[in-house]
């Protein structure tokens, strides 16, 4: 259990950060306030808590993304792997190490958000726990993309590509902020082949009680995290040789 | 038995051969520096050594074991700190102890016992609870050497520790390198010429990946014919040229 040391390290060094809590838990929640409270002004059915509030934890996942890169990113631009690469941590340790206390920070992070909701007037069903354990292929696929981005860029790199490209890829074609269909043609195609709006979807779907509507997101999300996690994987091990 | 036998070592990175058919052994218990200019292959050699990079030919054996073909048995046996300072910045120095110790499966209860004996050989205790971070150069080296030594390491690899440090605290890292001396074999790598001869039983001259000379500070003054360790270093790696 080696990696559990590590992996302890890991998810002290993310918390300590209060630019990580301040963008990884307040900032999902700032949005749900304002957006609801534009709501309570001018109706916009997409803004509905129930509506909204998948699309914000699923939007909220990026900033795992960020963690997880920028974490790896620094250590590989710092001589600490090189260290702990010269002792018994196998290459698993090092991958489940550097996934496995992210997982339970996107976890707080979406039930926050929906502790959120509830005060601002979502219905308290079994559906919120449902929603909060159908995230977690989601979870996966963005620590995995953090995986994988921190395995090939700087840090610098990760704060430009992660911090603002991949946020706003999450949040434009998510479907959070606006409807997709209203857009339609090459940008809708585009968003559909990408796993954030059948991500958003499936959370919809689960929230309002309509299991039978999470396919074909579930797949979708399945897919992504699935091929992301085994790149991320490769590229971790290449950069492991590297070193 | 030797603890480290090195036998035409040689690594290439496509055109560029960064060592060139090395071959030597380190005693037990010796402290052994290399020692050369930029470029020379100093680090590429600890990188082979402790099985960070795999040679293009030839081997070595630490304590008997291979680092091609035993990484792993290597890897227990070996212990590294690196030239930049590798430290956990968000952790405290205590954590980082508790990190080396957990990565090294030492349990729980040879972990307090091992965290004070380095404590207090490297003068950590008043820092302990501050952040690695926030520490000056000359402490994270410390900490970096402590970390090396939680693991009870027969072999360290020391790649340029004083690098960077003032007087001051290149002095403490020099009492605490001497007093490692003779409990575990070390290799140094420095670029200070004072540094190896002060600290090293033996010296080895590295250029252009190729070793020009392995033998006491003594015996490479005599041959270079001079009684200045610097002006020695310099006569045989520029004679090497020539």
């Amino acid at each position: 259990m080696r990696w559990l040391s590590f992996a302890d390290r890991n998810a002290k060094e993310i918390l300590r950060d209060p630019l990580n809590l301040a963008f990884g838990l307040g900032f999902p929640i700032v949005l749900i306030l304002l957006l609801t409270a534009i709501q309570a002004n001018v109706p916009v059915p997409i803004f509905e808590i129930a509506h909204l509030t998948p699309g914000i934890t699923v939007f909220g996942l990026s900033f795992m993304t960020l963690f997880s890169a920028t974490v790896i990113a620094k250590d590989r631009g710092s001589s600490l792997l090189q260290r702990l690469y010269t002792t018994p941590l196998t290459a698993k340790d090092f991958i489940i190490g550097y996934t496995f206390p992210i997982l339970p920070i996107a976890m707080a992070q979406s039930i926050i958000c929906y502790i959120a909701a509830l005060v601002l007037g979502l219905d308290l069903t079994v559906n919120i726990l449902y929603a909060v354990l159908f995230l977690i292929p989601a979870e996966l696929l963005f620590i995995a993309l953090g995986l994988l981005c921190g395995s090939v860029l700087t840090d610098k790199q990760v704060g430009g590509i992660c911090g603002a490209l991949l946020t706003n890829l999450a949040a434009w074609l998510s479907g959070t902020w606006f409807d997709l269909e209203l857009v339609g043609g090459a940008f809708r195609k585009i968003a559909y082949a990408l796993p954030f709006v059948h991500a958003v979807e499936m959370e919809r779907a689960v929230l309002a009680g309509k299991l039978a509507d999470i396919f074909p997101h579930l797949w979708w999300v399945l897919g992504y995290t699935a091929i992301t996690m085994i790149a991320a994987v490769l590229l971790f091990l290449r950069q492991m040789k590297k070193q | 038995m030797d603890a480290i036998r090195i036998d035409s070592l040689t690594k290439k990175y496509k055109d560029v051969t960064a060592v060139d058919n090395l071959s030597l052994t380190v005693k037990q218990g010796e402290l052994f520096s290399l020692l050369g200019v930029n470029g020379a292959g100093k680090t590429t050699t600890i990188k082979m050594l402790s099985c960070l990079t795999t040679p293009t030919s030839g081997n070595a054996f630490l304590n008997g074991k291979s680092i091609i073909s035993n990484t792993c048995d290597v890897k227990s046996i070996i212990a590294v700190s690196p030239q930049e300072t590798a430290v956990a910045p968000g952790l405290s120095v205590m954590e980082n102890l508790e990190l080396m110790c957990g990565v090294h499966g030492i349990g729980k209860d040879r972990r307090t016992g091992k965290i004070a004996e380095l404590t207090e050989l490297l003068g950590l205790d008043t820092v302990l609870k501050k952040k690695a971070g926030k520490l000056s150069g000359g402490w994270q080296r410390r900490l970096s050497i402590a970390m090396a030594l939680i693991s009870e390491p027969q072999i360290l690899f020391l790649d340029e520790p004083t690098l960077g440090l003032d007087v001051l605290a290149r002095s403490d890292l020099w009492d605490i390198i001497r007093s490692l001396k003779g409990k575990v074999t070390i290799i140094l790598t420095t670029h200070y010429m004072e540094e190896a001869e002060a600290l090293s039983d033996r010296i080895a001259i590295m250029k252009d990946g190729r070793l020009l000379v392995c033998a006491t500070a003594g015996e490479i003054k005599a041959m270079a014919n001079t009684d200045s360790f610097e002006e020695a270093f310099v006569r045989i790696v520029k004679g090497a040229t020539k």
